[in-house]
């Protein structure tokens, strides 16, 4: 079963790539939590150091393990493990931990997990192969786009009960970016417009006062100058001190003062920022980028339309995230709870991108065999 | 498989060059501004953070306060301040110390050694050195604010019981521990926050509680703010009415102290509590100043447990109060109507044993009537025993003993009715005859709450309707928006007979207004006209007390219960008191009943 030539086609740039990412990311978070008073005691920061490393070996285990099956078994059980995911999307709104307010993490044995990172996947997987059926070169008609549209919608509608707006944007985002990829009709695309644009009044209406506020700060974090708009304060300023060459590798006063919040998960780009500057921020972009590029160069490679449109989404995931994380820190953007990809301190969101890697490798290896 | 069944590689070699472009904007703009805050504004910011100069202030809120029914305050808010000190600000760290030393009246090394040993992140944060310090003490530290660099003064509001009345239904405050925080109950709590532990003021947290506020401000070197950026106002809590009635309340504290025991007050006719009262009482002051952890083992561990809430926690047999379902359970049986009588000799013969009438020389001849009023042990005996226990539990758990009333604070007592399942079930033996008979005058395994028997009492007065006791009247915000009104709640009828009723009804006003009765002499009045049934329940069997010293006489008397209403027609106010240990019902619990009655009945 296994063949020679996946070893001869296997994509090791990609991997090589991916890998300095990884690294680049360990150093920042390194910094993150041992130089941070807000974790007062070195055990945590050990215990937080560890257990990333131990996360990302398992995130690089799974992405192995998934090379030795075909992808195109992904188009088989796609549905099977959309569903799945939805079970588990259920399971978290009834049995779910607490953290902070919000209900994202199961408990399994001594591991939590957030099943909304594995629904990402899930969902692109679902729509590729339902579009992978019906792409023609007009573009896809109105009526065709309703089964994305509530494939996509039910793990939101769940994801948002967490509640959790950053993921359930990023599912949507995913979804549009890959139907945009395969081409609609002029005349769907007007309709679908349209209907968004109708539709936002409609929703603010039925909304509750606190609802509203909510959606107030989130667009102009100023509203709440205790949360968020406190952190974008800090934020800013810690990227904006790090000029050209940085402080240096543990040398950031605003995470050092704990002035970050989470600056382990959502906001370490601003402690690698202030820490690196301008050029090691710009190495780290273009490491996303390059990354990026490659996907859409296994996507033009790929002879297999699943194929082609899976590393499509599969680059969508990659990219929205790490365009709203870094837009975020920066005040481009709302803030909203986005990690960044392989950089982010959380086990659930390493293992989701490299899966998302692994299937990047996976139909890049793959892309002359026929079955 | 479809390969390009139905598009070729120019569409997607198409598509895939303008995502290309997308990614490229979209990167540009990130990098963009990534110039923009760091090279073109990179100066500004770099001294900003060198300045470390904003910081994050939390505002409290005010708690709710509490009020009784009529609008007395109970408990308000005084405010109160504390000394704190950021070790990082206070430079230089000894003058700081020596200054502030003899201000606080701490000796300088023991200060010294303290905020020396303040490290890490603790050291750009308050610590606090001392809590609700002097007026004096705190001008004298106001005045040399500027030699005291990194000394800040808080005022933090903090709870002031005006009344002390009515301590274990308002409860207390305390730090919210480790189990709580990661309960999902308290989400936007933190560390060192004040939560209601017991009462009202845990039962009504959410309410009480208000929001908290914040602001962000701009300090200089020495830890003094500059200037407000800006600023959330926290918001006050909600204000609670309790249904209680502080007059009331207060008279029956005065009436039940020096005992122990627990009295419930309440409106028959839609169970709202007109005095809830635990005999001893502890000083919720206490819980305001902080206790020393040898304070707080002492006030768990005494003996006369003033922290329990003995009208909704503490668990006691009847004793003769259940006289009245096993009235109920036999006329309603058809074992008897109002014409049987029973002979009482003074004792009842079951097998070998001779189960005693308290009246050694026993009732004579006894209908229902006078067995209720004279509570005739040798009629109960006769009609129990042909009852048998699971009907007379019937009948216990339909008047809502046994069984929790979902008054809503702490944590409620069920009691325990026994059934013969249940003895079975709990000691694996079956049930005996015997104990029936001690269940039919309220011995043995039976248990009540001092707030079970008062909404007893209350369904017997009001013609069967058993009422949920409720202790809040109203929550009103502070602009006076009511935002919770209660409703009277029905958690179940008694279905009896009216004529049942009756002929109890009759009983219990004969108990108190008719010579022979056991509360005439103890609890009749001229003008006020009152029903009820005393109770005496045993704490230990008659053979092993008589065994016993003086000393453990004292400690193992009987119960002394009298539960009542008032007035027999129209009725206005049900009262249950329980004195431990106060011998007779009669003459242990029927006098503070009432008087408690006659002052509510005056006043309204």
């Amino acid at each position: 079963m296994f063949d020679r030539r996946l070893v001869q086609y296997f994509d090791w740039g990609l991997l090589l790539f991916t890998i300095i990412l990884l690294i680049t990311g360990l150093f920042a978070l390194y910094s993150a939590v041992y130089n941070s008073v807000n974790i007062d005691s070195n055990n945590i920061s050990n215990l937080l150091f560890i257990k990333q490393i131990l996360w990302l070996s398992m995130g690089l285990l799974v992405m192995v393990i998934s090379l030795f099956f075909n992808y195109k078994l992904l188009d088989k059980f796609s549905f099977v493990i959309y569903f799945g995911c939805i079970i588990l999307l259920i399971l978290v709104l009834t049995h779910g931990k607490y953290v902070a307010g919000s209900r994202r993490w199961l408990l399994i044995g001594p591991v939590t997990f957030q099943p909304s990172e594995i629904a990402k996947i899930a969902v692109i997987l679902s729509i590729s192969r339902y579009y992978s059926r019906l792409i023609c070169e007009q573009g896809l008609s109105l009526k065709s786009l309703f089964i994305p549209f509530v494939i996509t919608i039910i793990p939101c509608v769940l994801i948002l009960k967490q509640p959790d707006l950053g993921t359930a944007l990023l599912i949507m985002l995913n979804t549009g970016s890959i139907t945009w990829f395969v081409k609609i009709k002029r005349k769907a695309l007007i309709v679908i417009i349209t209907i968004i644009a109708l539709s936002i009044p409609v929703c603010w209406l039925f909304l509750q006062d606190y609802q509203r506020e909510r959606i107030h700060a989130f667009i102009n974090p100023s509203r709440d100058p205790l949360g968020s708009g406190y952190h974008l304060i800090q934020s800013k300023i810690a990227i904006g001190s790090g000029k050209l060459t940085g402080k240096g590798f543990m040398k950031g006063t605003q995470n050092e003062l704990s002035f970050l919040p989470e600056q382990h998960t959502d906001f370490i780009f601003s402690v690698f920022a202030e820490e690196c500057g301008f050029v090691g921020s710009i190495f780290l972009i273009i490491l996303y980028v390059i990354i990026l590029f490659w996907g859409i160069s296994i996507s033009n490679g790929s002879r297999d339309v699943f194929g082609k449109i899976l590393s499509i989404g599969v680059c969508s995931m990659i990219f929205w995230q790490v365009f709203i994380n870094i837009g975020m820190v920066m005040g481009l953007m709302p803030v909203v709870g986005v990690p960044l990809p392989f950089v982010s301190y959380g086990g659930s969101s390493i293992v989701t991108t490299m899966l998302g890697i692994g299937i990047l490798l996976n139909i890049s290896m793959r892309r002359f065999m026929f079955d | 498989m479809n390969y390009f069944k139905t598009v070729d590689n120019d569409f997607f070699r198409q598509r895939l060059s303008s995502l290309f472009i997308a990614i490229l904007i979209f990167f540009t703009i990130l990098i963009s501004r990534l110039f923009y805050l760091q090279i073109i504004d990179g100066n500004e910011y770099y001294i900003k953070s060198e300045n470390n100069c904003f910081r994050l202030q939390k505002i409290p809120p005010h708690r709710g306060l509490i009020f009784d029914i009529n609008g007395e305050l109970l408990v308000d808010n005084r405010p109160s301040f504390e000394i704190s000190i950021t070790p990082k600000d206070a430079r230089p760290l000894r003058k700081v110390v020596s200054k502030l030393s003899g201000l606080l009246d701490i000796p300088e090394d023991i200060l010294y050694e303290k905020v020396k040993s303040i490290k890490g992140i603790a050291a750009f944060k308050p610590t606090l050195l001392k809590k609700d310090i002097s007026r004096d003490c705190l001008a004298a530290i106001e005045v040399n604010k500027y030699d005291l660099p990194g000394v800040n003064i808080n005022v933090i509001s903090q709870r002031h019981y005006i009344k002390k009345n009515a301590v274990h239904l308002i409860g207390y405050l305390g730090e919210i521990n480790s189990t709580e925080l990661s309960s999902d109950k308290y989400l936007d709590y933190r560390k060192g926050d004040l939560i209601g532990k017991f009462g009202v003021e845990k039962a009504y947290e959410k309410f009480l509680r208000g929001k908290w506020g914040g602001k962000q401000v701009e300090i200089d070197v020495t830890g003094q703010v500059l200037r407000i950026l800006n600023i959330v106002k926290s918001q006050p809590g909600d204000n609670l009415f309790l249904t209680i009635d502080d007059k009331i309340q207060a008279k029956a504290e005065e009436l039940i102290s020096g005992k122990k025991g627990a009295i419930v007050v309440m409106d028959p006719n839609n169970g709202l509590i007109i005095a809830l009262v635990s005999s001893p009482v502890f000083d919720p002051d206490l819980f305001i100043e902080g206790m020393s952890r040898k304070e707080w083992n002492n006030l768990v561990t005494d003996k006369n447990r003033p922290l329990q809430n003995r009208a909704i926690q503490g668990e006691y047999p009847p004793g003769s109060v259940y006289k009245i379902v096993t009235a109920m359970a036999a006329l309603e049986e058809k074992i008897i109507d109002e014409t049987n009588t029973v002979d009482c000799p003074g004792y009842y013969k079951f097998g070998i044993r001779r189960f005693k009438c308290w009246k050694g020389g026993g009732h004579g001849i006894v209908n229902i009537n006078k067995a209720i009023s004279e509570s005739c042990d040798v009629f109960f005996y006769h009609v129990g025993q042909q009852l048998g226990v699971d009907r007379i539990a019937k009948y216990a758990k339909m008047c809502g003993l046994g069984k929790k009333t979902g008054i809503l604070i702490d944590r409620e007592s069920t009691g325990l009715i026994p059934t013969s399942h249940w003895k079975v079930w709990q000691t694996g033996e079956p049930w005996i005859k015997g104990e029936t008979l001690s269940i039919a005058i309220g011995q043995g395994y039976n248990l009540v709450t001092p707030l079970q028997c008062a909404v007893l009492i209350s369904a017997i007065a009001n013609g069967g309707i058993l009422y949920k006791p409720q202790v809040v009247d109203r929550i009103e915000t502070v602009e006076g928006k009511k935002v919770f009104q209660y409703k009277k709640e029905v958690m179940g009828n008694i279905n009896i007979s009216s004529k049942t009723l009756e002929i109890i009804r009759k009983g219990l006003w004969h108990a108190v207004n008719s010579e022979k009765g056991t509360a005439f002499w103890f609890a009749k009045m001229k003008d006020i006209d009152i029903s009820g049934k005393t109770g005496t329940s045993q704490v230990i069997s008659q053979k092993d007390f008589n065994k016993m010293t003086d000393e453990e006489k004292e400690r193992y008397k009987d119960h002394a219960w009298f539960v009542a209403y008032a007035p027999s027609k129209n009725c206005k106010i049900a009262v249950a008191v329980l004195i431990e240990h106060g011998e007779h019902g009669s003459s242990g619990a029927a006098p503070i009943a009432k008087e408690i009655i006659k002052l509510y009945l005056k006043s309204n």
